[in-house]
Protein backbone atom coordinates (compact mmCIF):
# COMPACT_ATOMS: atom_id res chain seq x y z
CA UNK A 1 0.00 0.00 0.00
CA UNK A 2 1.24 3.79 -1.13
CA UNK A 3 1.11 5.31 2.18
CA UNK A 4 0.08 9.83 1.48
CA UNK A 5 3.12 11.35 2.59
CA UNK A 6 2.39 15.17 4.29
CA UNK A 7 2.14 17.01 0.85
CA UNK A 8 -0.17 14.72 -0.39
CA UNK A 9 -2.25 14.69 2.87
CA UNK A 10 -2.21 18.07 2.84
CA UNK A 11 -3.33 18.72 -1.24
CA UNK A 12 -6.43 16.03 -0.76
CA UNK A 13 -7.89 18.79 2.22
CA UNK A 14 -6.91 21.72 0.07
CA UNK A 15 -9.17 19.88 -2.78
CA UNK A 16 -12.36 20.29 -1.12
CA UNK A 17 -12.09 23.50 -0.25
CA UNK A 18 -14.20 25.73 -1.95
CA UNK A 19 -13.85 29.18 -3.88
CA UNK A 20 -14.51 32.05 -1.69
CA UNK A 21 -14.20 29.92 1.76
CA UNK A 22 -12.73 31.50 4.97
CA UNK A 23 -10.87 29.25 6.54
CA UNK A 24 -8.35 28.59 9.42
CA UNK A 25 -5.59 26.28 9.26
CA UNK A 26 -4.31 24.90 12.68
CA UNK A 27 -0.70 24.59 13.65
CA UNK A 28 1.42 21.38 12.38
CA UNK A 29 0.38 19.65 9.86
CA UNK A 30 -3.06 21.20 8.51
CA UNK A 31 -0.56 24.77 7.74
CA UNK A 32 0.53 22.22 4.66
CA UNK A 33 -2.73 23.12 3.11
CA UNK A 34 -1.54 26.46 2.25
CA UNK A 35 0.63 24.84 -0.01
CA UNK A 36 -1.64 23.02 -2.37
CA UNK A 37 -5.35 25.44 -2.61
CA UNK A 38 -6.00 25.20 -6.28
CA UNK A 39 -5.12 27.87 -8.75
CA UNK A 40 -8.67 29.88 -9.61
CA UNK A 41 -10.23 29.39 -5.91
CA UNK A 42 -10.27 32.69 -4.24
CA UNK A 43 -9.69 31.26 -0.77
CA UNK A 44 -9.33 34.10 2.51
CA UNK A 45 -7.39 32.23 5.67
CA UNK A 46 -8.17 33.79 8.84
CA UNK A 47 -5.44 33.42 11.80
CA UNK A 48 -6.67 33.51 15.16
CA UNK A 49 -4.38 36.54 16.59
CA UNK A 50 -6.16 38.49 14.31
CA UNK A 51 -5.70 38.45 10.44
CA UNK A 52 -7.81 37.52 7.78
CA UNK A 53 -6.13 37.29 4.13
CA UNK A 54 -3.23 35.93 5.36
CA UNK A 55 -0.40 35.35 2.59
CA UNK A 56 2.41 32.75 2.29
CA UNK A 57 5.58 32.73 4.46
CA UNK A 58 7.71 36.20 2.90
CA UNK A 59 11.20 36.11 1.66
CA UNK A 60 14.25 35.79 3.94
CA UNK A 61 15.10 39.33 5.04
CA UNK A 62 11.61 40.70 4.87
CA UNK A 63 9.91 39.10 8.12
CA UNK A 64 8.34 41.32 10.26
CA UNK A 65 7.79 40.43 14.00
CA UNK A 66 4.82 41.90 14.21
CA UNK A 67 3.18 40.07 11.23
CA UNK A 68 3.03 36.60 12.15
CA UNK A 69 0.25 33.93 12.34
CA UNK A 70 -1.28 31.57 15.19
CA UNK A 71 2.41 29.28 15.51
CA UNK A 72 4.10 32.96 16.05
CA UNK A 73 5.51 32.45 12.31
CA UNK A 74 6.21 35.36 9.94
CA UNK A 75 3.48 35.57 7.25
CA UNK A 76 2.31 38.20 4.87
CA UNK A 77 -0.92 40.11 3.95
CA UNK A 78 -2.54 39.51 0.64
CA UNK A 79 -4.65 42.26 -0.84
CA UNK A 80 -8.70 42.68 0.79
CA UNK A 81 -6.56 41.86 4.27
CA UNK A 82 -7.76 42.99 7.79
CA UNK A 83 -6.59 42.92 11.35
CA UNK A 84 -8.57 42.51 14.05
CA UNK A 85 -8.28 42.43 18.07
CA UNK A 86 -9.16 39.01 19.51
CA UNK A 87 -12.64 39.16 20.81
CA UNK A 88 -13.16 39.87 17.03
CA UNK A 89 -11.62 37.19 16.06
CA UNK A 90 -12.61 34.55 18.25
CA UNK A 91 -16.26 35.76 17.38
CA UNK A 92 -15.94 35.07 13.71
CA UNK A 93 -15.28 31.17 14.97
CA UNK A 94 -17.66 30.72 17.58
CA UNK A 95 -20.21 32.91 15.82
CA UNK A 96 -19.71 30.40 13.36
CA UNK A 97 -18.64 32.68 10.44
CA UNK A 98 -15.54 30.62 9.45
CA UNK A 99 -16.58 27.50 6.67
CA UNK A 100 -13.96 25.56 7.66
CA UNK A 101 -11.61 24.98 10.16
CA UNK A 102 -8.86 22.18 9.74
CA UNK A 103 -7.32 20.71 13.13
CA UNK A 104 -4.23 18.20 13.49
CA UNK A 105 -5.55 15.49 16.46
CA UNK A 106 -4.17 13.21 19.05
CA UNK A 107 -7.13 11.10 18.17
CA UNK A 108 -11.20 11.65 16.78
CA UNK A 109 -13.97 9.52 18.11
CA UNK A 110 -16.56 8.28 15.73
CA UNK A 111 -19.06 10.68 17.30
CA UNK A 112 -16.98 13.33 16.27
CA UNK A 113 -14.88 14.35 19.62
CA UNK A 114 -11.29 15.73 19.27
CA UNK A 115 -8.96 15.21 21.45
CA UNK A 116 -5.71 17.53 20.56
CA UNK A 117 -4.52 19.83 23.23
CA UNK A 118 -3.67 17.81 26.34
CA UNK A 119 -1.39 14.37 26.33
CA UNK A 120 -2.92 13.99 29.96
CA UNK A 121 0.21 13.18 31.16
CA UNK A 122 1.09 14.06 35.13
CA UNK A 123 4.12 16.61 34.00
CA UNK A 124 3.11 18.01 31.07
CA UNK A 125 1.76 21.63 31.30
CA UNK A 126 -1.62 22.10 29.67
CA UNK A 127 -1.95 24.74 27.32
CA UNK A 128 -4.84 25.04 24.75
CA UNK A 129 -4.55 28.02 23.18
CA UNK A 130 -7.13 28.68 20.69
CA UNK A 131 -7.72 24.80 20.31
CA UNK A 132 -10.87 24.70 22.38
CA UNK A 133 -12.16 27.31 20.48
CA UNK A 134 -11.52 26.20 16.97
CA UNK A 135 -13.09 23.14 17.89
CA UNK A 136 -16.35 24.18 17.61
CA UNK A 137 -15.54 27.37 15.63
CA UNK A 138 -16.19 26.63 12.14
CA UNK A 139 -19.57 25.38 10.06
CA UNK A 140 -17.17 22.32 9.62
CA UNK A 141 -14.37 21.22 11.03
CA UNK A 142 -11.87 18.87 9.52
CA UNK A 143 -9.36 16.70 11.08
CA UNK A 144 -5.97 16.38 8.96
CA UNK A 145 -3.42 13.58 10.71
CA UNK A 146 -2.05 10.31 10.24
CA UNK A 147 -4.59 7.10 10.67
CA UNK A 148 -1.89 5.33 12.87
CA UNK A 149 0.70 6.18 15.77
CA UNK A 150 3.84 5.20 15.64
CA UNK A 151 3.20 2.03 17.58
CA UNK A 152 0.50 1.36 14.66
CA UNK A 153 -2.52 2.24 16.89
CA UNK A 154 -5.53 3.73 15.27
CA UNK A 155 -6.05 7.53 15.96
CA UNK A 156 -9.51 7.39 14.78
CA UNK A 157 -11.07 5.45 17.55
CA UNK A 158 -14.15 4.66 19.17
CA UNK A 159 -14.06 6.75 22.53
CA UNK A 160 -10.73 9.03 22.91
CA UNK A 161 -8.63 8.40 25.45
CA UNK A 162 -6.81 11.61 26.08
CA UNK A 163 -8.61 14.30 27.13
CA UNK A 164 -10.94 16.12 25.05
CA UNK A 165 -11.03 19.22 23.17
CA UNK A 166 -14.23 19.58 21.98
CA UNK A 167 -17.58 16.96 22.03
CA UNK A 168 -19.11 16.10 18.57
CA UNK A 169 -17.13 18.87 16.54
CA UNK A 170 -15.32 16.72 13.61
CA UNK A 171 -17.14 16.11 10.60
CA UNK A 172 -14.13 14.80 8.63
CA UNK A 173 -10.71 12.77 8.72
CA UNK A 174 -8.30 13.21 6.21
CA UNK A 175 -5.49 10.43 6.64
CA UNK A 176 -2.71 8.67 4.55
CA UNK A 177 -4.50 6.00 4.35
CA UNK A 178 -8.03 6.95 3.84
CA UNK A 179 -10.73 9.97 4.23
CA UNK A 180 -13.47 9.30 7.03
CA UNK A 181 -16.42 10.87 6.82
CA UNK A 182 -18.01 11.07 10.24
CA UNK A 183 -22.07 10.75 10.14
CA UNK A 184 -24.75 9.71 13.18
CA UNK A 185 -25.08 6.47 10.97
CA UNK A 186 -21.26 5.45 11.04
CA UNK A 187 -18.24 6.42 9.62
CA UNK A 188 -17.55 6.33 5.79
CA UNK A 189 -14.46 5.66 4.31
CA UNK A 190 -12.99 7.05 0.55
CA UNK A 191 -10.23 7.58 -1.37
CA UNK A 192 -8.29 4.45 0.18
CA UNK A 193 -5.00 4.80 -1.26
CA UNK A 194 -3.65 2.56 -3.74
CA UNK A 195 -3.15 -1.25 -2.55
CA UNK A 196 -5.48 -0.74 0.74
CA UNK A 197 -8.64 -2.26 0.06
CA UNK A 198 -12.00 -1.48 3.05
CA UNK A 199 -11.52 -4.94 4.55
CA UNK A 200 -7.50 -4.42 5.19
CA UNK A 201 -8.56 -0.80 6.36
CA UNK A 202 -11.04 -2.23 8.46
CA UNK A 203 -8.58 -4.03 10.43
CA UNK A 204 -5.80 -1.76 10.20
CA UNK A 205 -8.02 0.75 11.86
CA UNK A 206 -10.02 -1.88 14.13
CA UNK A 207 -13.96 0.18 13.01
CA UNK A 208 -16.91 -1.13 11.21
CA UNK A 209 -16.73 0.96 8.35
CA UNK A 210 -18.82 1.74 5.34
CA UNK A 211 -17.44 2.24 1.88
CA UNK A 212 -17.98 5.55 0.83
CA UNK B 1 -6.82 70.26 29.20
CA UNK B 2 -6.54 66.26 28.62
CA UNK B 3 -2.69 65.35 28.71
CA UNK B 4 -2.57 61.43 29.39
CA UNK B 5 1.69 61.61 27.81
CA UNK B 6 3.96 60.83 30.83
CA UNK B 7 7.55 61.24 29.89
CA UNK B 8 9.05 57.91 30.89
CA UNK B 9 7.95 54.05 31.10
CA UNK B 10 8.73 54.90 34.57
CA UNK B 11 6.44 57.47 35.20
CA UNK B 12 4.12 55.54 33.54
CA UNK B 13 4.51 52.29 35.75
CA UNK B 14 3.95 54.59 39.03
CA UNK B 15 1.37 53.49 41.16
CA UNK B 16 0.93 50.14 40.52
CA UNK B 17 0.82 47.91 43.77
CA UNK B 18 2.36 44.80 44.93
CA UNK B 19 -0.46 41.66 44.43
CA UNK B 20 -2.26 43.70 42.22
CA UNK B 21 -3.85 42.08 38.55
CA UNK B 22 -2.51 43.17 35.67
CA UNK B 23 -3.45 42.30 31.97
CA UNK B 24 0.06 42.42 29.38
CA UNK B 25 -0.73 42.87 25.80
CA UNK B 26 1.06 40.52 22.95
CA UNK B 27 1.06 37.35 21.33
CA UNK B 28 4.27 35.95 21.64
CA UNK B 29 6.37 38.97 21.20
CA UNK B 30 4.14 40.68 18.49
CA UNK B 31 2.68 43.12 20.74
CA UNK B 32 4.41 42.75 24.33
CA UNK B 33 5.28 45.99 26.00
CA UNK B 34 8.61 45.64 26.94
CA UNK B 35 9.49 48.80 27.58
CA UNK B 36 6.58 48.87 30.47
CA UNK B 37 7.82 45.05 31.88
CA UNK B 38 11.19 46.75 32.20
CA UNK B 39 9.67 49.56 34.17
CA UNK B 40 7.78 47.54 36.13
CA UNK B 41 10.32 45.37 37.09
CA UNK B 42 12.64 48.15 38.20
CA UNK B 43 9.51 49.42 40.06
CA UNK B 44 9.30 46.65 42.25
CA UNK B 45 5.96 45.53 42.62
CA UNK B 46 5.09 41.71 43.26
CA UNK B 47 3.11 39.11 43.84
CA UNK B 48 0.91 40.20 40.72
CA UNK B 49 -1.40 37.89 38.99
CA UNK B 50 -0.42 38.08 35.17
CA UNK B 51 -3.24 37.51 32.63
CA UNK B 52 -1.50 37.34 29.19
CA UNK B 53 -1.76 34.97 26.28
CA UNK B 54 1.36 33.56 26.65
CA UNK B 55 3.93 32.95 29.78
CA UNK B 56 7.00 35.06 28.33
CA UNK B 57 9.23 34.06 25.85
CA UNK B 58 12.96 34.02 25.81
CA UNK B 59 14.60 36.04 28.75
CA UNK B 60 12.90 39.76 27.95
CA UNK B 61 9.48 41.23 28.59
CA UNK B 62 7.11 38.96 30.49
CA UNK B 63 9.66 36.44 30.94
CA UNK B 64 12.08 38.56 33.05
CA UNK B 65 9.01 40.09 35.42
CA UNK B 66 8.57 35.95 35.83
CA UNK B 67 12.54 35.46 36.27
CA UNK B 68 12.71 38.23 38.93
CA UNK B 69 9.99 36.16 40.88
CA UNK B 70 7.37 39.21 40.76
CA UNK B 71 4.49 36.64 39.38
CA UNK B 72 2.49 34.49 41.92
CA UNK B 73 -0.28 33.61 39.45
CA UNK B 74 -0.27 33.56 35.30
CA UNK B 75 -3.72 33.53 33.61
CA UNK B 76 -3.29 32.85 29.91
CA UNK B 77 -3.86 30.08 26.94
CA UNK B 78 -0.85 29.04 26.12
CA UNK B 79 2.49 28.79 28.66
CA UNK B 80 4.12 26.16 27.61
CA UNK B 81 6.56 27.38 24.49
CA UNK B 82 9.83 26.59 23.55
CA UNK B 83 11.13 29.46 24.77
CA UNK B 84 9.15 29.65 28.04
CA UNK B 85 11.62 28.33 30.32
CA UNK B 86 11.16 30.83 33.00
CA UNK B 87 7.86 30.01 33.87
CA UNK B 88 8.23 26.36 33.31
CA UNK B 89 11.19 26.42 35.71
CA UNK B 90 8.59 27.47 38.34
CA UNK B 91 5.81 25.81 37.29
CA UNK B 92 7.43 22.48 37.67
CA UNK B 93 8.88 23.87 41.33
CA UNK B 94 5.29 24.67 42.49
CA UNK B 95 6.05 28.12 42.55
CA UNK B 96 3.80 29.72 40.22
CA UNK B 97 -0.07 29.34 39.98
CA UNK B 98 -1.57 28.80 36.73
CA UNK B 99 -4.88 29.11 35.54
CA UNK B 100 -5.64 27.85 31.91
CA UNK B 101 -8.15 29.23 29.52
CA UNK B 102 -9.00 28.86 26.27
CA UNK B 103 -7.61 31.46 24.22
CA UNK B 104 -11.03 32.72 22.88
CA UNK B 105 -12.34 32.63 26.21
CA UNK B 106 -9.92 34.55 27.88
CA UNK B 107 -10.60 37.24 25.36
CA UNK B 108 -14.01 37.35 25.97
CA UNK B 109 -13.73 37.49 29.64
CA UNK B 110 -11.57 40.46 28.71
CA UNK B 111 -14.13 42.13 26.61
CA UNK B 112 -16.84 41.15 28.85
CA UNK B 113 -15.06 43.01 31.95
CA UNK B 114 -14.46 46.06 30.33
CA UNK B 115 -18.01 46.29 28.79
CA UNK B 116 -19.80 45.27 32.05
CA UNK B 117 -21.04 41.96 31.43
CA UNK B 118 -21.70 40.22 34.56
CA UNK B 119 -21.12 36.64 33.21
CA UNK B 120 -21.14 34.74 29.60
CA UNK B 121 -22.74 31.73 28.36
CA UNK B 122 -19.49 30.02 25.55
CA UNK B 123 -19.89 26.99 24.03
CA UNK B 124 -16.00 26.87 23.95
CA UNK B 125 -14.60 24.29 26.26
CA UNK B 126 -17.79 22.32 26.61
CA UNK B 127 -17.47 19.18 28.08
CA UNK B 128 -13.67 19.33 28.88
CA UNK B 129 -11.35 19.27 31.76
CA UNK B 130 -11.15 23.10 31.35
CA UNK B 131 -15.29 23.34 32.21
CA UNK B 132 -14.75 21.12 35.29
CA UNK B 133 -16.97 22.54 37.93
CA UNK B 134 -18.47 25.25 36.38
CA UNK B 135 -22.30 25.72 35.61
CA UNK B 136 -23.25 25.22 32.21
CA UNK B 137 -26.85 25.35 30.40
CA UNK B 138 -28.14 23.85 27.09
CA UNK B 139 -29.40 27.25 24.94
CA UNK B 140 -31.50 26.40 21.94
CA UNK B 141 -29.96 22.68 21.87
CA UNK B 142 -26.16 24.10 22.27
CA UNK B 143 -24.79 23.29 25.26
CA UNK B 144 -22.86 26.39 27.19
CA UNK B 145 -20.62 26.59 30.51
CA UNK B 146 -20.58 29.98 32.22
CA UNK B 147 -17.56 32.34 32.48
CA UNK B 148 -16.46 35.48 34.49
CA UNK B 149 -15.26 38.64 33.11
CA UNK B 150 -11.61 38.97 33.76
CA UNK B 151 -11.35 42.56 35.56
CA UNK B 152 -7.39 44.08 36.23
CA UNK B 153 -6.05 46.87 37.99
CA UNK B 154 -3.89 48.02 35.46
CA UNK B 155 -3.71 47.02 31.44
CA UNK B 156 0.03 47.38 29.68
CA UNK B 157 -0.70 47.64 26.28
CA UNK B 158 1.29 48.64 22.99
CA UNK B 159 0.49 50.53 20.30
CA UNK B 160 2.23 51.77 17.21
CA UNK B 161 1.00 55.96 17.95
CA UNK B 162 -1.18 57.56 20.30
CA UNK B 163 -2.09 61.15 21.25
CA UNK B 164 -2.36 63.08 24.22
CA UNK B 165 -6.20 62.35 24.62
CA UNK B 166 -5.06 58.01 24.34
CA UNK B 167 -6.82 57.45 20.99
CA UNK B 168 -4.49 54.29 19.49
CA UNK B 169 -3.25 53.15 17.07
CA UNK B 170 -1.72 49.37 16.28
CA UNK B 171 0.31 47.50 14.37
CA UNK B 172 -0.68 44.55 12.28
CA UNK B 173 -0.97 41.64 14.49
CA UNK B 174 0.52 43.14 17.56
CA UNK B 175 -3.32 44.76 17.75
CA UNK B 176 -4.55 41.12 19.05
CA UNK B 177 -5.30 41.69 22.96
CA UNK B 178 -4.35 45.90 23.36
CA UNK B 179 -7.68 47.27 22.04
CA UNK B 180 -10.22 44.76 24.90
CA UNK B 181 -7.41 44.72 27.61
CA UNK B 182 -7.27 48.50 27.40
CA UNK B 183 -11.30 48.37 28.31
CA UNK B 184 -10.63 46.03 31.23
CA UNK B 185 -8.25 47.22 33.59
CA UNK B 186 -8.74 50.33 36.28
CA UNK B 187 -4.86 51.96 35.01
CA UNK B 188 -4.61 51.36 31.04
CA UNK B 189 -0.96 52.41 30.07
CA UNK B 190 0.15 52.28 26.74
CA UNK B 191 3.44 52.36 25.39
CA UNK B 192 3.16 53.86 21.40
CA UNK B 193 6.41 54.17 19.01
CA UNK B 194 4.92 57.49 17.96
CA UNK B 195 2.82 60.39 19.67
CA UNK B 196 1.14 62.53 16.95
CA UNK B 197 -0.82 65.82 16.96
CA UNK B 198 -4.41 65.08 18.46
CA UNK B 199 -6.51 65.60 15.17
CA UNK B 200 -3.64 63.51 13.36
CA UNK B 201 -5.49 59.82 13.64
CA UNK B 202 -8.23 59.74 11.59
CA UNK B 203 -11.73 59.39 13.88
CA UNK B 204 -12.66 56.45 11.22
CA UNK B 205 -9.39 54.46 11.91
CA UNK B 206 -9.04 55.15 15.20
CA UNK B 207 -9.04 51.62 16.96
CA UNK B 208 -8.95 52.67 20.30
CA UNK B 209 -10.74 55.66 21.69
CA UNK B 210 -8.71 57.46 24.47
CA UNK B 211 -11.36 57.17 26.57
CA UNK B 212 -10.03 53.42 27.61
CA UNK B 213 -6.43 54.71 28.14
CA UNK B 214 -5.23 56.41 31.39
CA UNK B 215 -1.17 56.90 30.46
CA UNK B 216 0.67 57.17 27.13
CA UNK B 217 4.43 57.00 26.58
CA UNK B 218 6.99 56.45 23.97
CA UNK B 219 8.96 53.72 23.90
CA UNK B 220 11.60 52.57 20.82
CA UNK B 221 12.26 49.37 20.69
CA UNK B 222 12.28 47.09 17.90
CA UNK B 223 10.51 43.78 18.37
CA UNK B 224 11.88 40.98 19.02
CA UNK B 225 11.35 38.11 16.67
CA UNK B 226 8.82 35.24 17.69
CA UNK B 227 10.42 32.34 15.39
Amino acid sequence: MNKLDRDAMAARVARDIPDGAYVNLGIGLPTLVADHLPEGREIVLHTENGLLGMGPRPAAGHEDPELINAGKRPVTTLPGASFFHHADSFAMMRGGHLDICVLGAFEVSVGGDLANWHTGKPDAIPAVGGAMDLAIGAKRVFVLMEALTKEGRPKLVRECAYPLTGRACVSRVYTDLATFDLRPDGVVARDLVEGLDIDALRRLVDLDLRAG
Amino acid sequence: MIDKIVPTPEAAVEGIRDGATVLVGGFGTAGMPFALLDALIAQGATDLTIVSNNAGNGDAGLAALIAARRVRKVICSFPRQHDSWHFDRQYRAGEIELEVVPQGNLAERIRAAGAGIGAFFTPTGYGTLLAEGKETRTIDGRDYVLEYPIRADVALIKARAGDRHGNLVYAKTARNFGPIMASAAALTIAQVSEVVPLGALDPECVVTPGIFVSRVVVAHEATPPSW
